[in-house]
């Protein structure tokens, strides 16, 4: 067995969790979450967290069951709505929330993991995001000038990614929208860990169409009892018998 | 006769040119992707991560791993690509995508928006809406031109925390429609909803205007 296997995700995260800690998540919304190392995470029972991530899951799902059970100290996302304890505690100061830029944060960690300390952005110029930070103008290719804003880069003491099939090495292929941030945050992770719908032998994904190289994960396991909760189920009706489509 | 909510997105619709990448916001924005003109190619980007949105799915065909940026189920293409959020924005920052259609809580006559927070409520967040009116070319917010109390939500400066400084082309409201110069050149008025009148406008409307009613 592979030297990255691990056999559940309780074992995957045994010995590396502290307080204190950075973690990242992946997902949007409540699409691409790691279920079983949340799960994990919470049972490893570590407080004063940083999380960062787009969201924090929303109520009774995906990260709020950190949130709900007080190990989050801080929170970097760009979303937080549908989430009833985050507003809470925000609002009586218990937890603090840095709202970031959606393209931000996913640059910010997307330049964490390849080593660039900090960058500068158009977004968020002469908004509340700018303040107390960097600005300076660039030109445009016409001669005009623009303000951009410096951005740092971002990484973590641990990083939680989902995929949908990896090989023995940790090679990692994603499914439709459920990639977002998961591809970055695996680079960001001073320990990544990986969960998977499937683990297959070497050769059976194609070396063309790997999205994150086994390289960026130190840790691997088979997720198990997938809730893959849906926010907001949308439908079109079937068209009628003999109709048109 | 103010404008309905389909009938603002059917003029935002205008906005749309064959080629066209898009990305449109949450509410009367998304509306319009039911209005592509017919023969026109318009392709929608969804800032979680995908290129080429189809129409929602079929009652029971829904997929967890495929959703929009409203977190709803939606379906794929032929030619629909998938990437991360680090590209999507990529696409967004580098001024790929040409045009974006969102919602407003307050515009300024100089272009500024403000539709992520108020000050004293819980705040949800700006998902990506601040990358988009910063790397965006052609920026159009949809909005009701008043508060629920009366107010103009069409102002001289906005009066909520900014999205973005000097980023809205066009405001489409239930009353009228506007051109904004964003490097400070004003506001125009081009259009206004049937029986409406100049007078009823500026009534309803703190910003100056300059008037060049089309047709």
């Amino acid at each position: 067995m592979s030297r990255k296997i691990y056999p559940d995700a309780a074992s995957a995260l045994a010995g590396i969790t502290f307080d204190g800690m950075t973690v990242m998540s992946g997902g949007f919304g409540l699409c691409g979450i790691p279920e079983n190392l949340i799960v994990a995470l919470r049972d490893s029972g570590a407080k004063n967290l940083t999380v960062i991530g787009n969201n924090v899951g929303c109520d009774h799902h995906g990260m709020w069951l950190v949130l709900a059970n007080n190990q989050i100290k801080k929170v970097l996302a760009s979303y937080v709505g549908e989430n009833k304890i985050l507003e809470q505690r925000y609002m009586s100061g218990e937890i603090e929330i840095e709202f970031n830029p959606q393209g931000t944060l996913a640059e910010r960690i997307r330049a964490g993991g390849a080593g660039i300390p900090a960058f500068y952005t158009r977004t968020g110029y002469g908004t509340k995001v700018a303040e107390g930070k960097e600005t300076r103008q660039f030109p445009n290719p016409d001669g005009t000038l623009d303000w951009y804003v410096m951005e740092t880069g971002l990484t973590a003491d641990i990083s939680l990614v989902k995929a949908w099939k990896a090989d023995t090495e940790g090679n990692l292929v994603y499914r439709k929208t459920a990639r977002n941030f998961n591809p970055m945050i695996a680079t960001a992770g001073r320990i990544t860990i990986a969960e998977v719908e499937e683990i297959v032998q070497p050769g059976e994904l194609d070396p063309n169409q790997i999205h994150t190289p086994g390289i960026f994960v130190q840790r691997l396991v088979k997720g198990t009892n997938y809730v893959k909760h849906i926010e907001r189920v949308t439908t079109r009706p079937r068209a009628t018998e003999g109709g048109n489509q | 006769m103010a404008w309905t909510r389909d009938e603002m997105a059917a003029r935002a619709a205008k906005e749309l040119r064959d080629g066209y990448y898009v990305n449109l916001g949450i509410g009367i924005p998304t509306l319009v992707a039911n209005m592509i003109p017919d023969g026109m190619t318009v392709t929608l980007q969804s800032e979680n991560g995908m290129l080429g949105m189809g129409p929602f799915p079929y009652e029971g065909e829904q997929d967890a791993d495929l959703i929009n940026a409203g977190k709803q189920t939606i379906t794929e293409l032929p030619q629909t690509s998938y990437f991360s959020s680090a590209d999507s924005f990529g696409m967004i920052r580098g001024g790929h995508i040409q045009l974006s259609i969102l919602g407003g809580m307050q515009v300024s006559e100089k272009g500024d928006l403000a539709n992520w927070m108020v000050p004293g409520k819980m705040i949800k967040g700006m998902g990506g809406a601040m990358d988009l009116v910063a790397g965006v070319p052609r920026v159009v917010v949809v909005m009701d031109h008043r508060e629920k109390g009366g107010d103009s939500k069409f102002k001289k400066a906005c009066s909520l925390p900014l999205t973005g400084k000097g980023v809205v082309d066009l405001l489409i409201t239930d009353l009228a429609v506007f051109e904004i110069d964003r490097r400070g050149g004003g506001a125009v008025l081009t259009e206004m909803a049937p029986g409406v009148t100049l007078d009823e406008l500026r009534q309803a409307t703190e910003a100056d205007f300059r008037v060049a009613l089309q047709g």
